[in-house]
């Protein structure tokens, strides 16, 4: 018994541990406070909800491994999404078939990659501060959207890409299915591949990497480009929920995703972090959100909640830490 | 040759500890040590790495209150413990290693930081800073502008402002904790100097060092201590360096000069004329197949230099590097990891492992490719990998999954040797590999570097500290500003000859 449940912890890590007792305790409260928070119409809820932000973070967690960050994705999302927009217009708004569709999304995927290239070029080779690039990049996709759209809506796609945002398959939320399927992405590419490796080393020390032979620059614009294309699923996802593209969309997720993968154990100076502590992270909010949805409270409230779960997750963490190095001292 | 500075035996300590008990959770870090200073002598601190050495001075300087029963007597007053602010104020004080200073602030601020700062007159008299530093540093017999930022200085003036910054106010006895570790010859010849004006002048300093030399060189008296417990105190005048390193570690070392003949064997290495101007210049050297090569030489020599730019990662301007008679140029260091050759870095804890990341990781970085399988790394090829490379160089591990910053020195190495040595090289450069490592430990390492160039490995060592060169390499280079300047056989030359010209 023992035995499981210490493979389970190797195998989850100890990044588990916070969002794992957060899960429990968001589950526990609301289920006993309301009756229907254990519902399929919950369930339903978060499901729907949560790939928007679950992607952005998706593309958020990367450059936070490599100790940088990304402040662009949501701006590098919409342009994406314009770009769809751009092409179905082009092509006969409504009444634009399939393939139109799809041609706009590969369209969008490499708007999505060009951004996080430009980027990783200049992070890698003039090794200025990710912040400070990702901001640069932040403000000129957000003067290139406004100007493209005057700041407006844009709306009229065919009526075959609601189901994209809306529809289910075996009863699954088509948006979920593809956020499950990038997080699995992830998991292999961060657990499983040489550039995943070198991110985590380069999030820890990046010169004691290239001493190593690893080709850093490549690592980190490719890290960057990745995130560019996680961007880029995101901004059409939210393009098929809303039925429409405006520059501004999700720009409250920004710091939210970043607030989700500490919670979710990623060091916030890079190094250190999984994806499926990240996912669980993210359900935890969800159903923190819908569970006061439940009870009645106001959706701004929902967010103020947010803020104090993380603030909270970050005390037991230190009190954790604490009560470990007590029981090691004791110990030996 | 061993002079012992001024102290008078018989004379009442100014320091006497008896009784000191630490524990830290169940690891007892002091066993019953008693501890003993006089008036102005130069004593020194010997151990290894996690003997106690620091714990005791933190008991002194009042950081650690140590168990009931301690025993502290200081200038005629006794004490249970001390508190840092006593300490302070009665003239005790500590150079740590790391120095403490603020490298954005003046010379002067630096220096007077403690005089000024929390005391009354809360506004800052600039005026009363300057004169401080100017006196403090007058004291040592040297100059520097106080106005200038600290970090415009090298690290040796940097060590002597820490002095300085020790002797504002009253200083009576002065703990020195490592402070030659980066320093070069002269700089640690002046660095003496200023020890003995200190004692001279009476006040009296604990030296804690690891280069043996300079202990036997400066101290009157050597107090050892071995696993928390006292070894015992020695007077230094009829020491010698093997018999410190023995009451140390508790076991003996036979030296013995390991260079054999490697003419007959091929050539791995064949470097013509490498110059890269300012770092070094018309470098030429051979490496055999099996064969140690030493390079001593100061700090700043373009040892390391030359290093990277066999692996790399620094272009020459001109010369060739040629590995098994292919001429080969290099744009990065996988280029140089390709064509077989690894190059161990000085800097262990900066460059060469990934201090937070686990020993696993760190042992395979450098040769991902083996543990592929299908495209994906696999953790059981690396536990496999790992795992061999452990039991072969005898690396002492808790779990592969552990941070490597959570293993000894000596076994950070070692690791670090498996991690290039798992890429498969022709050429090793080992850059300082025992730095930072336990003398016990060194020996282990050199037994790894003579196994390896047994098994045909072709080796580059560099050290600064010349013993370790002559000892355990086939041939010795010496490098000054740049260049090449002698080569020695450590079967004909004598250890001594090729110390004073280094060092000269």
């Amino acid at each position: 018994m023992t035995a499981i449940f210490e493979r389970v912890k190797t195998a989850l890590g100890p990044e588990m541990a916070g969002p794992g007792l957060a899960f429990v305790a968001v589950v526990l409260v609301f289920g006993l406070a309301s009756p229907q928070f254990l519902s399929a119409a919950t369930f339903g809820s978060v499901a729907f909800q949560l790939p928007e932000l679950g992607l952005l973070t998706l593309a958020m967690l990367l450059p936070i491994l490599t100790g940088g960050l990304n402040l662009a994705i949501t701006f590098t999302a919409n342009i994406a999404g314009l770009t769809v927009a751009w092409v179905l217009r082009e092509n006969g708004g409504v009444d634009a078939g399939v393939g139109i569709f799809i041609v706009g999304s590969l369209l969008a995927l490499m708007v999505g990659a060009a951004s996080g290239v430009v980027m990783g070029l200049v992070i890698a080779f003039t090794r200025a501060h990710p912040i400070l690039v990702s901001l640069s990049m932040m403000i000129f996709l957000r003067g290139l959207g406004e100007f493209l759209t005057r700041g407006g809506d844009i709306s009229g796609f065919p009526a075959f890409m609601g189901p994209i945002g809306h529809g289910s398959i075996a009863g699954i939320p088509v948006p979920l299915i593809v956020f499950i399927v990038c997080v699995l992405g992830w998991h292999v590419l961060l657990g499983r591949t040489k550039l995943g490796f070198n991110t985590y080393m380069i999030g820890s020390n990046l010169e004691a990497t290239r001493y190593s032979g690893i080709n850093t620059r490549k690592a980190i614009v490719l890290v960057y480009t990745l995130s560019g294309v996680m961007c880029a699923i995101a901004g059409i996802i939210m393009l098929a929920r809303f039925n429409s593209v405006r520059i501004g969309h999700g720009e409250s997720y920004l710091l939210i995703t970043v607030l989700a993968c500490f919670l979710g154990g990623v060091n916030p100076f890079g190094g250190f972090g999984r994806v499926i502590p990240v996912f669980v992270a993210l359900v935890v909010l969800q159903l923190l959100s819908s569970g006061l949805n439940l009870i009645g409270a106001n959706q701004h409230l929902a967010t103020a909640v947010w803020g104090i779960l993380l603030v909270g997750v970050m005390i037991l963490r230190w009190v954790a830490s604490k009560i470990r190095i007590s029981i090691i001292r004791k110990g030996s | 040759m061993h002079q012992a500075t001024s102290a008078t035996v018989g004379e009442k300590p100014l320091l006497s500890l008896r009784n000191i008990n630490m524990t830290f959770g169940g690891v007892k870090a002091l066993k019953n040590v008693s501890f003993e200073v006089r008036p102005g002598e130069v004593h020194c601190l010997a151990g290894e790495n996690g003997c106690g050495k620091s714990t005791l001075i933190k008991v002194v300087t009042g950081v650690y209150r140590p168990a009931d029963g301690a025993v502290i007597e200081y200038d005629g007053e006794t004490y249970a413990h001390m508190s840092p602010v006593t300490a302070q104020d009665r003239g005790i004080k500590v150079i740590w290693q790391d120095l403490a200073l603020f490298p954005e602030m003046s010379v002067a601020e630096n220096i007077a930081f403690h005089e000024v700062v929390g005391r009354r007159p809360r506004l800052v008299d600039y005026g009363r800073m300057q004169r401080i530093a100017t006196d403090a540093l007058g004291r040592l017999g040297v100059s520097l502008d106080v106005d200038l930022p600290l970090k415009e200085y090298a690290i040796a003036q940097r060590q002597i402002v820490a002095i300085a910054r020790a002797l504002v106010g009253e200083a009576k006895l002065v703990f020195m904790d490592e402070p030659t570790a980066s320093l070069t010859q002269s700089e640690t010849d002046h660095l003496l100097d200023i020890v003995r004006n200190l004692s001279a002048s009476g006040v009296a300093v604990v030296f804690v060092s690891h280069r043996l030399a300079e202990v036997l060189e400066i101290s009157s008296r050597i107090t050892v201590l071995r696993d928390g417990a006292l070894v015992g105190v020695f007077p230094a005048a009829g020491m010698t360096q093997s018999r410190i390193t023995e009451l140390m570690t508790g076991k003996t070392f036979d030296q013995h000069v390991r260079a054999r003949p490697k003419d007959d064997q091929p050539v791995v290495l064949d470097v013509r004329g490498l110059t890269r101007p300012g770092q070094f210049e018309d470098i030429s050297l051979t490496v055999r197949r099996g064969e140690t090569v030493g390079i001593t030489g100061l700090l700043g020599a373009g040892r390391t230099e030359l290093a990277l730019a066999l692996f790399g990662m620094l272009k020459p301007a001109s010369g060739r590097i040629s590995i098994e008679g292919k001429e080969v140029r290099f744009t990065s260091n996988r280029d140089a990891i390709k064509a077989g050759v690894a190059y161990l870095s000085e800097d262990r804890l900066s460059l060469g492992l990934i201090q937070p990341q686990s020993i696993a990781d760190n042992l395979v970085i450098a040769s991902l490719r083996k543990i592929l399988s299908g495209g994906l790394l696999s953790d059981d090829r690396k536990r496999g990998l790992v795992s061999r490379w452990i039991a072969d160089l005898g690396v002492r591990i808790g779990r592969q999954a552990d941070a490597i910053s959570t293993l000894s020195g000596g076994n950070q190495q070692r690791v670090a040797i498996a991690k290039w040595l798992a890429t498969d090289p022709k050429i090793l450069i080992l850059d300082c590999p025992t730095v930072g490592v336990d003398v016990g430990a060194r020996a282990g390492i050199f037994d790894i570097v003579a196994k390896l160039a047994e098994s045909g490995l072709a080796i580059i060592l560099i050290s600064d500290e010349v013993p370790e060169v002559y000892f355990n390499a086939d041939r010795v280079l010496h490098m000054a500003q740049g260049r090449i300047v002698g080569s020695y056989d450590p079967r004909q030359a004598r250890l001594e000859d090729i110390e004073a010209a280094v060092y000269a």
